[in-house]
């Protein structure tokens, strides 16, 4: 679970990376560049499957972990507990099923187009390649997409907020001056890796 | 003070329970929690009603018997204390509470705010001790050198008293607070390494076995541990653990 959710943390970084290119130029020529090497190198194409893997043994074992938790108190407590937590791991399978649905989406409207449906080809100076740019370009424009966007990465950014610290502290890691250390990078990566996603939906429907 | 008590009542581990209000009067500030309910309860006998049963021992916070889920929390708002070092200033005249058994499937009820809490002896039998006789002819335990921290640490970690408290608290009725507790104390000293590793893996193995929830690390356990166990431990456990499956068995006989 911790290793699966650290793996899917570094993945993030990536993924953004190179989404965050196509804010970066009109002809999208960077980002379509970018996609055209993720696309056709062998290493990124085998590491894809390690990725999905990654993903998979995560969700399983998060609705493993959850359903043994709630057979674990039949009967709830009559007056809500407020004990002192870490607020967003209270929320952790609603966030995490609200970022599958949005998964199943991204999957659906970007990673089956682009690998399997038609593109249109761009040429640039450096050669021609797959318009990618073009379709997130155009999703970006619809309102309700955006909308969707927006939420599913900001409960992201919670299940983001509670999990970076939690993978630690379940590999053994709590420690005086690290963990707070811990605390406060999660904290930063959270809000970071949360804003640069949302900027590139938002930018596109407003700016270009 | 004047006050409303929404208790659960059930008869018997087999019986549906339900909430019964009560209403209590002229409760002194300075009565603890259980003398609260003991005046609820004398009341109760002189109508002929049966009295209200609770876990309680030896009232001073060191058994571990009291329990009982106070307004959303296990051993009530303040912190740091069990239930019966609690004392009625914790509330205000008029108020409404709320008192419930702790819930975990592992800790069924027996009976009202009873539960059986045998599912922590279990793990304790499980490896929650060390294979030596006792006795006149052990070496003197303060001849062992043990470095400071580490019998601070171990302190800590021992002052666990079993309360359930952990349980009660965790969304996912883990308890791995109390688990983590008894396996650091062992951990810690010279006198636990031996057979450290079966012991956390057998601990765990039997905590999983018994329907105890997994641990989220949402640390309400910490936040409401009579004790103040650190989830310090938790990690140190789970430390343990890993170590322990990565390590080459030891050879039985
Ligand atoms: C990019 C996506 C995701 C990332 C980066 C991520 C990351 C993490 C991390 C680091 C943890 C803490 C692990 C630990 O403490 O052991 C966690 C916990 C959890 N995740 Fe995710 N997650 C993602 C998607 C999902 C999805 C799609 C689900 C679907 C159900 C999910 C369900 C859960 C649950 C239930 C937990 C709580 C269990 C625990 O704390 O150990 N996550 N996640
Ligand atoms: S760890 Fe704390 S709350 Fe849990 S059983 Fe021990 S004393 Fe009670
Ligand atoms: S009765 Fe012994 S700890 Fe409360």
């Amino acid at each position: 679970m911790s290793l699966a959710g650290l793996f899917l943390i570094t993945f993030l970084v990536v993924h953004l990376t190179i989404n965050i290119l196509i804010l970066f130029d009109d002809t999208r020529e960077l980002f379509n560049q970018a996609a055209h090497f993720m696309l056709t190198n062998p290493l990124i194409q085998t590491f894809q499957w390690v990725l999905f893997a990654g993903f998979i043994i995560h969700i399983i074992l998060g609705f493993v972990l959850q359903i043994q938790n709630w057979i674990a108190r039949p009967m709830r407590y009559e007056r809500k507990g407020f004990s002192e937590t870490s607020y967003f791991s209270k929320f952790m399978i609603h966030t995490g099923v609200i970022v599958l649905i949005f998964l199943g989406l991204h999957f659906a409207n970007f990673f089956f187009k682009v690998k399997f449906g038609p593109i249109e080809m761009i040429a640039y100076e450096s050669g021609v390649y797959k318009d990618v740019g073009a379709l997130v370009v155009a999703l970006f424009k619809d309102i309700w997409y955006v909308i969707f966007y927006i939420i599913s990465l900001l409960l992201l950014g919670f299940h983001l907020q509670h999990g970076f610290q939690s993978a630690f502290q379940s590999l053994g890691l709590n420690h005086k001056t690290y963990t707070p250390a811990i605390k406060l990078i999660g904290n930063i990566y959270s809000v970071l890796v949360t804003a640069g996603y949302l900027a590139i939906p938002i930018v596109i429907y407003f700016f270009k | 003070m004047d006050l409303t008590l929404r208790i659960w009542r059930q008869a018997s581990a087999e019986s549906k329970g339900q909430f019964v209000d009560y209403q209590v009067q002229n409760i002194s500030a300075d009565a603890s929690f259980l003398e609260m309910l003991d005046i609820l309860n004398e009341s109760l006998v002189m109508k002929g009603e049966e009295p209200v049963a609770f876990d309680h021992d030896c009232r001073e916070g060191i058994c571990g018997a009291c329990s009982l889920y106070i307004n959303g929390r296990p051993h009530g708002p303040d912190r740091g204390i069990t239930t019966c070092q609690m004392h009625m200033r914790n509330f205000k005249d008029g108020e409404t509470i709320v008192i419930e058994p702790w819930r975990a499937k592992p800790f069924p009820v027996i009976k009202d705010l009873m539960v059986d809490r045998t599912a922590f002896d279990e793990i304790i039998q499980a490896g929650g001790f060390i294979t030596v006789r006792t006795g006149g002819t052990l070496p003197d335990a303060n001849a062992l050198p043990i470095p400071r921290a580490a019998a601070e640490d171990a302190m800590d970690a021992a002052s666990c008293i079993g309360c359930g408290a952990c349980v009660a608290a965790c969304k996912n009725a883990s308890a791995m607070l109390f688990v983590a507790a008894k396996v650091s104390q062992f951990a810690l000293l010279p006198q636990g390494r031996p057979e450290a590793r079966e012991r956390v893996q057998n601990m765990v193995a039997k905590m999983d076995e018994l329907g105890f929830g997994n641990c989220t690390n949402t640390y309400a356990c910490e936040a409401e541990c009579p004790k103040e166990i650190s989830v310090s431990h938790i990690a140190r456990m789970n430390r343990e653990f890993f170590g322990a499956k990565l390590s080459a068995p030891l050879k039985k006989e």
